[in-house]
């Protein structure tokens, strides 16, 4: 036992602390931060991933570690190339996605009224539109290209973030804390941002995860379909173009097999990290987590009822 | 003296946390004798509700029992498996919580409830159990046709008297009131404890009173104990205590309230606050509170020494 002043780190560095304790979000993060890496430093490291290089569909060698495409060009340059667009374009709607469901939802649970009615017939619209149609459709007819993608993800993503938000929101309205700040003559926009955004953390990182997971999987499921810009290099774009060069016939895995393992890699990672969290904003996990070692130590599992450990 | 029903010996909770574990309940015996109304008063986080859940197994993590026994109709409520534990809560020891409101379901109607409870314990058939949620409500002075309402159709006193006829449906043997009426006022609060009292006279169940509420625990209760920084330093009659008291900080609480009868007595707080059970401090927890504190008062914690019959404190200076 310490002294009295027990020491609590805040902030950033308590997160980065959580992080390391907790082993599957340790693992994630390290997958993550892998990819992160790779998609900022690799493509300096690796050749032209547009040049031809060598023979069409040769499998991996010491020359060219993945091996070649259908038009000769390095597999590894393309992945490392690709994972630079395809992670900034899922990291970003993922973001821009929650922002505007905290915006909408936050905005309509916490006014009510006819706000509430406007803005939930509006996400109400976008949620029963289905999403990768439309998602096809706008895809279709906007100028090609990974913004033109990332603006469509948006579109059709955002309305579920809006939907739980403001029912949260509406739960928390009703506690006696915002009475006290509406009383304390907080402003409303103090209210919102200040007293009821900060208990959603868990919620925001969750959907900011699970939105992420998202954009990159639909990203690249549309690139494949050849409704992306063809000539970019991303990752759904390599998926697109194996596809076309008949990989799975030709039994070239090694042109669609390291993006499609990479993409399972980074979604894993992201949904790892996503539990990680949810304990570092649940202090009722947290003091689980020394619960859970203390029984442990003392040879007993956790059991429902309150445990008995008579220590010796 | 009847038949003891509960004893504990020696029982220690711990809360573990990062900074190591922090023990809510010290060390604590206690006796409840069949049909006896037993008192444990107390500051808020001194341990009586620590104490009274651990009895019943339902504390939630990072509880941990660490220490001591509990013997309950000879069975060691310590070391029975699970299902035991399950017939055993509710069927043989049943609790009050503190907030009605959020003890019942809002969207069952408190009949059902009721009859739930009996059917989960394989009691009855639903038409008798039904007959028998009705026989409770109106034992606990509720009419009959509000069987079927809501507990928010309900006032606050209605609602502690439907729990109060949950906690008996099961015709257990142990009660525990965990500060039954903190949330009602002073006059439903009366009429809640006479309700309980009379029952109690009928049926014969004990109780395990929990409260803050030294001078109301003192009228309602057989026998009180009273807690300090997660020990108990005085346990005795409720007649016992109130006139001679002989922990310094029982006498401390009873100055800190009026009497409605007694001559104009001074009326006195204890100075300071209780200590933080991550550092208790040595010797007598007491002490730093205490006007009559000497040296052995800070270094050796007082053992519990017998003062007339049933009467006991844990005082280096009581005489």
């Amino acid at each position: 036992m310490s002294g009295s002043t027990v020491k609590r780190e805040s902030g950033l560095s308590a997160w980065l602390v959580a992080i390391r304790h907790d082993r599957k979000a340790a693992a994630g993060a390290v997958m993550l931060f892998f990819f992160i890496l790779v998609a900022l430093a690799g493509p300096l490291f690796v050749g032209d991933p547009k040049a031809l290089v060598g023979v069409p569909l040769q499998p991996p060698s010491a020359q060219h570690w993945l091996g070649t495409t259908g038009q000769g060009q390095d597999v590894l340059a393309q992945l490392v190339a690709g994972s630079r667009t395809s992670l900034a374009i899922g990291f970003g709607v993922g973001m821009v996605v929650v922002m505007i469901g905290a915006l909408v939802g936050v905005t309509a649970g916490y006014f009510g009224g006819r706000v509430d009615g406007l803005l939930s017939l509006l996400f109400n619209v976008f949620l029963v539109i289905p999403g990768l149609p439309l998602a096809i459709v706008i895809a279709a007819y906007l100028p090609t290209g990974p913004l033109t993608l990332g603006l469509v993800l948006v579109v059709t993503g955002w309305a579920w973030n809006a939907r739980v938000l403001r029912a949260q929101t509406l739960a928390q309205r009703k506690r006696d804390f915002v009475a006290a700040a509406v009383v304390s003559g907080e402003s409303s926009f103090r209210i919102v941002a200040c007293e009821i955004l900060p208990t959603m953390t868990s919620l925001l990182v969750a959907q900011v995860i699970g939105s992420t997971v998202y954009a990159i999987g639909a990203q690249v499921g549309l690139e494949f379909l050849g409704l992306g810009d063809v000539s970019a290099i991303t990752w759904g774009t390599n998926l697109y173009w194996a596809q076309n060069d008949s990989a799975l016939l030709t039994g070239a895995w090694w042109t669609f097999a390291p993006t499609g393992i990479s993409l399972a890699l980074v979604g894993f990672g992201l949904i790892l990290l996503n539990s990680g969290f949810d304990e570092i904003t649940n202090p009722r996990l947290q003091m689980e987590h020394a619960w859970r070692a203390h029984l442990k130590r003392m040879g007993h599992e956790p059991t429902r009822s309150t445990p008995v450990v008579i220590e010796r | 003296m009847s038949e003891t029903l509960l004893t504990i010996r020696d029982l220690c909770v711990d809360y573990i946390t990062d900074q190591g574990p922090i023990r809510a309940v010290d060390g604590v015996s206690l006796d409840i004798r069949k049909g006896e109304i037993v008192g444990i008063a107390g500051e808020s986080g001194s341990g009586k509700s620590t104490m009274a859940q651990a009895l019943m197994r339902i504390l939630p993590p990072p509880a941990v029992i660490s220490r001591g026994e509990a013997l309950f109709e000879g069975r060691d409520l310590f070391s029975i498996d699970e299902s035991n534990l399950r017939a055993l809560r509710w069927g043989r020891i049943s609790m009050v919580f503190q907030s009605a409101m959020d003890a019942l379901n809002p969207v069952i109607s408190v009949g059902e409830q009721i009859t739930d409870t009996l059917l989960a314990h394989g009691t009855a058939s639903p038409q008798e159990a039904r007959k028998r949620a009705v026989e409770l409500l109106v034992m606990v002075g509720i009419p009959r046709d509000r069987i079927d309402s809501f507990a928010h159709q309900l006032s606050g006193g209605m609602r502690q008297r439907v729990c109060i006829a949950l906690a008996l449906a099961l015709e257990p043997s142990l009660v525990i009131l965990d500060e039954p009426t903190t949330a009602l006022d002073v006059i439903m609060e009366r009429e809640i404890l006479e309700e309980i009292r009379h029952l109690q006279r009928r049926i014969g169940f004990s109780v395990l009173f929990i409260t803050h509420d030294l001078a109301r625990m003192l009228q309602f209760s057989d026998r009180v104990a009273v807690f300090y920084a997660a020990r108990i330093v005085e346990v005795g009659p409720s007649a016992a205590l109130r006139s001679a008291p002989k922990h310094p900080y029982t006498q401390g609480l009873l100055r800190s309230f009026p009497s409605v009868r007694g001559g104009a007595g001074e009326l006195s707080s204890i100075p300071g606050s209780p200590p933080s059970l991550r550092t208790p401090p040595a010797g007598c927890r007491f002490h730093p509170r205490c006007s009559l504190a000497v040296d052995i008062c800070r270094e050796r914690s007082p053992e519990p020494a017998l003062y007339g019959r049933d009467h006991s404190a844990s005082c280096h200076l009581a005489e």
